[in-house]
């Protein structure tokens, strides 16, 4: 590991050890940092998988009802059955502070009307009403799961530069002020000896 | 702060959710849907994105996990799912803790 290039004096060395206290503190408490992120990591990514399992399965059901309801539906009936919404959703948008990551928190508005259509019962199939009820129904976990995946990834970036950051400290940061400070000191016990060793040899000469 | 929620994707996928209030924009391909993206970034809180969209435009969509809004999701389109989410919630685990915990046994 290289060593620094500083002047051997006193004056660094105190510099350095104050460094070097900082640098192992601040290592400590980064690392510190990087285990509670972890371990909020598994818990939010296990969650994650689930909601995005049960989204998956329940959207690619909504997905082949809804095909079938247009397969057997004028494209122009169906268009304008679907061209106006009864409802609009809403969200109420706020952040969470995740071991200062911000990550979105979404909370949808209001209590959703399974049996909003906004079209008439004679208009279209059976398989549109169930596929439009459903996707209604799934909003709310659809949701979640967008709020979660984020989450995962947000963290996994932060996680990933504290990480980078911990290790900056570990194998970089601290070796090399270990080996300055060591470095400053022989330098400095060296001058000493060579003092003490001068001032013998004056004396021996009188 | 109150939120929209939009869809960005293909005809067919997206029909059924403009029935159930989500604000729609069809994109036929990647360079469209990045345009639309770009266009409703600002205005749409939560936006979801079918996943033959967001599977091309992956390193694009990155810039949008920057800050907390808008939150991006990929669906599956009406073919069923591709694995893509899945496979991205894989490559996330394994870059934040270098292992996988969770799908090992797929």
């Amino acid at each position: 590991m290289a060593r620094l290039n500083v002047n051997p004096t006193r004056m660094e060395l105190k510099k350095l050890k104050a460094r070097l206290s900082t640098a192992v503190r601040g290592h400590k408490l980064l690392k510190d940092k990087s285990d509670e992120m972890v371990r909020r990591f598994t818990v939010i990514i296990r969650r994650a998988k689930t909601l995005r399992e049960e989204v998956e399965a329940g959207l690619s059901e909504i997905l082949r009802q809804f095909s079938i309801a247009r397969s057997v539906t004028p494209s122009y009936l169906a268009e304008t059955a679907f061209a106006m919404p009864s409802v609009a959703v809403k969200a109420e948008c706020e952040t969470e502070s995740i071991m200062g990551v911000d990550v979105p928190k979404v909370k949808l508005l209001g209590e959703r009307k399974s049996d909003g259509l906004p079209y008439a019962f004679s208009e279209i199939t059976g398989e549109a009403d169930y596929s439009v009820s459903m996707v209604s129904k799934l909003l709310p976990t659809m949701v979640a799961l967008a709020e979660t995946e984020k989450a995962v990834r947000m963290l996994a970036d932060e996680i990933e530069r504290n990480k980078r950051r911990v290790n900056a400290l570990e194998y970089v940061m601290i070796p090399q002020l270990q080996e300055t400070i060591k470095y400053i000191k022989d330098k400095l016990d060296e001058n000493e000896r060579a003092a003490v060793v001068r001032l013998m040899k004056v004396k021996a000469k009188n | 702060m109150t939120g929209k929620t939009a869809i960005v994707g293909d005809g067919d996928s997206i029909m059924v959710f403009k029935a159930a209030g989500v604000d729609t924009f069809p994109a036929e391909d990647e360079k469209k849907a990045k345009e639309v993206l770009r266009r409703i970034a600002k205005d749409y809180q939560i936006i979801f994105l079918t996943e033959n969209l967001s599977a091309p435009l992956e390193e694009f969509l990155k810039r949008f996990d920057e800050t907390a809004y808008p939150v991006v999701l990929s669906i599956p389109t009406k073919n069923g799912s591709t694995g893509y989410g899945i496979q991205s919630l894989k490559n996330a685990m394994e870059r934040a803790l270098g292992v996988d915990i969770l799908f090992h046994k797929n």
